[in-house]
């Protein structure tokens, strides 16, 4: 045995030696925090990497650290919140340690409403664009021109229009993505197959019935995507208008730090901003997940 | 009474268009309650919107069917269609397929449930209940479909080639499943099928159509005591039978559509 093993090249011995190692693993579940393992390695090392290049560079003292603060002074800040508060933005007074929180719960109060209400609305006009072809004839063609108005702009309508508050972010958000969902709910309805149509009817259902207990939750899952993916937009849409006009939630705070030349509260509030964005995302994908109940995992 | 009267009926596709295109040309025939239709043809000829006009989902150009002396205008409970591809909804679980009919009807979630599992028993899927429509094979799903139908006490089941997906041995069973649900419920059953084999195993009669347009080409008793034995003499006679009327239409249709290819090449 050793004879032939010799005369194989070594980088097929290194193969040969490693492939039977694998059959013995622990099964579905431990692959699985073997996965969680190794991606949160990774993360660690691509987050620390970033980090300590950040630091490295400030105590270099090659940058300016009033423009670009190092990561440890502006996470620090975090304990000193009350300056949050300086130039009267109109924050919920909830005692100090608390003002960054009610920042976080306002932005996210102003996605989520605008959200799940675009969502619907965006459902309702598809669907009766669908089943009211008339009514979608005389629609479509409107929002379909109105759709690649980014959310953005129509912050300083919405300012004009709301006032500033809670009603003028929620607008932005709603209307970032009622015109697209509408469009991709009109869209999804016409593809579904028609396989499950004719079944439904000829099982007895009527046109209602066809359009509620059939279509609808057809097309549920894809709409549910395009919101995740549109949920961007709508994220930065709110913090833009929570920059210019609107004055509280996280946006305020980075453009407070501006406004104050303090950059560390401007970092402190990126740092946030991402951070949340980011765990949305996850709590997206967990919902999405739950939507598509019926499909395995694989198909998602 | 027949049960299903076709009479005289036509059916063009995309009328008054460059497209129009003869599918069904002047058929009639009869179903009596309770009998083993079964409808052979090329591929194209048709069968598969014949049989859509008898669930209802289309209509005719011109004639009519009748179901009972009722001219058909729309779908109805009366007659359920089985589809080639196994139409469960993936978002139902299995037994809430099967009780969906019933809950158009507007029946409770305890009562509807309790109806589709004496269903799911008849048709040996009581332990799937509770899966989902990915979750089972093809033939399961198929049976399901069966069970959906019967659970709203269907009259006629209308089947486009419903066992076409599965593999030969599950096919078998499948076919011999349903001769049993037959004969169990009295059901009239129109099955159409492009496996000469499978016609003369399930039929009381069958229904052999002619290449585009679809027109009949004969109706074919086939008078054997059931369970058919596929070596016998009286099956090899009728498999014969049947090959010989649908060879030259195979051709045909085969050559046609050879030519239409020929043409299209030609204009590009
Ligand atoms: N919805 C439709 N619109 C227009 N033409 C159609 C439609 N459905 C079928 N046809 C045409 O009608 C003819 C018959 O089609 P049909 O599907 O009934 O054939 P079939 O006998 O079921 O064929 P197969 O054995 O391949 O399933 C074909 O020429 C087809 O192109
Ligand atoms: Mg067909």
């Amino acid at each position: 045995m050793p004879k032939l093993d010799s005369s194989i090249p070594k980088n097929m011995q290194l193969k040969s030696s490693v492939t039977p190692a694998t059959p013995r693993t622990t099964g579905a579940r431990g692959r699985w925090w073997q996965g969680v393992g190794t991606s949160v390695m990774w993360w660690c090392l691509s987050l620390g990497l970033f980090i300590g290049i950040w630091e490295l560079v400030t105590a270099l003292g090659w940058v300016n650290t009033l423009i670009l603060p190092p990561p440890h002074e502006f996470i620090a800040e975090i304990g000193n919140q009350e300056q949050f508060l300086a130039p009267r933005i109109g924050v919920e007074r909830t005692g100090g340690n608390f003002v960054l929180l009610t920042a976080i719960v306002a932005t996210l109060k102003r996605v989520v409403a605008g959200l799940i209400l675009g969502f619907i609305a965006a459902i309702g006009v598809g669907g009766l664009a669908c089943y009211f072809k008339i009514f979608g004839k005389l629609t479509l063609p409107v929002i379909t021109l109105l759709a690649p108005i980014a959310p953005i702009a129509w912050i300083p309508f919405a300012i004009m229009a709301f006032g500033i508050g809670d009603s003028a972010a929620i607008f932005v958000v709603f209307i970032g993505i009622f015109f697209l969902l509408t469009l991709a709910t009109v869209n999804a309805i016409n593809n579904v197959n028609q396989l499950y149509i004719n079944t439904a009817r000829v099982l007895g259902a009527s046109r209602r019935q066809v359009m509620f207990k059939v279509i609808l939750p057809a097309v549920i899952p894809d709409l549910f995507f395009i919101l995740r993916i549109n949920f961007f937009a709508a994220w930065m849409a709110v913090l833009a208008a929570e920059m210019v006009g609107v004055n509280t939630g996280l946006g305020a705070i980075v453009m407070v730090g501006r406004q104050m030349f303090n950059a560390k509260l401007m970092f402190l509030g990126m740092a946030v901003i991402g951070v949340v964005g980011y765990l949305l995302d996850v709590g997206f994908r967990q919902l999405q997940q739950r939507v598509l109940w019926w499909k395995g995992s694989a198909q998602i | 009474m027949s049960e299903i009267v076709c009479d005289r009926i036509s059916k063009i596709w995309n009328p008054d268009t460059n497209e129009a295109n003869l599918a069904i040309d002047d058929i009639s025939f009869s179903v009596e309650p309770g009998e083993f239709l079964v409808i052979i043809g090329p591929s194209g000829c048709g069968k598969s919107t014949l049989l859509s006009m008898i669930a209802g989902l289309d209509t005719p150009t011109s004639g009519a069917i009748r179901f009972r002396d009722d001219v058909i205008t729309e779908p109805s409970p009366h007659r359920s269609m089985i589809f080639q591809q196994a139409s469960l909804f993936p978002w139902l679980s299995v037994i809430e397929n099967v009780a969906f009919g019933l809950s158009l009807q507007g029946l409770g979630k305890r009562e509807r449930q309790q109806r589709a599992k004496e269903y799911l028993q008849q048709v040996g899927l009581l332990k799937s209940a509770n899966r989902y429509p990915h979750q089972l094979s093809g033939g399961m799903q198929q049976r399901a479909c069966i069970a959906r139908a019967l659970c709203l006490g269907t009259d006629v089941l209308l089947m486009d080639e419903p066992f076409a997906a599965l593999d030969v041995q599950t096919r078998h069973q499948m076919q011999k499943f349903l001769l049993d649900i037959w004969q169990g419920t009295g059901k009239t059953v129109i099955f159409v099928t492009h496996h000469i084999d499978e016609a003369v195993y399930l039929a009381d009669r069958v229904l052999i159509l002619t290449a585009n347009p679809g027109r009949t080409l004969a109706m074919v008793p086939v008078d054997m005591p059931r369970p058919r034995d596929m070596m016998s003499k009286g099956f090899d006679y009728h498999r014969n039978l049947f090959i010989e009327h649908l060879r030259s239409e195979v051709v045909k249709a085969f050559e046609e559509q050879e030519l239409a290819e020929m043409f299209d090449t030609r204009i590009k």
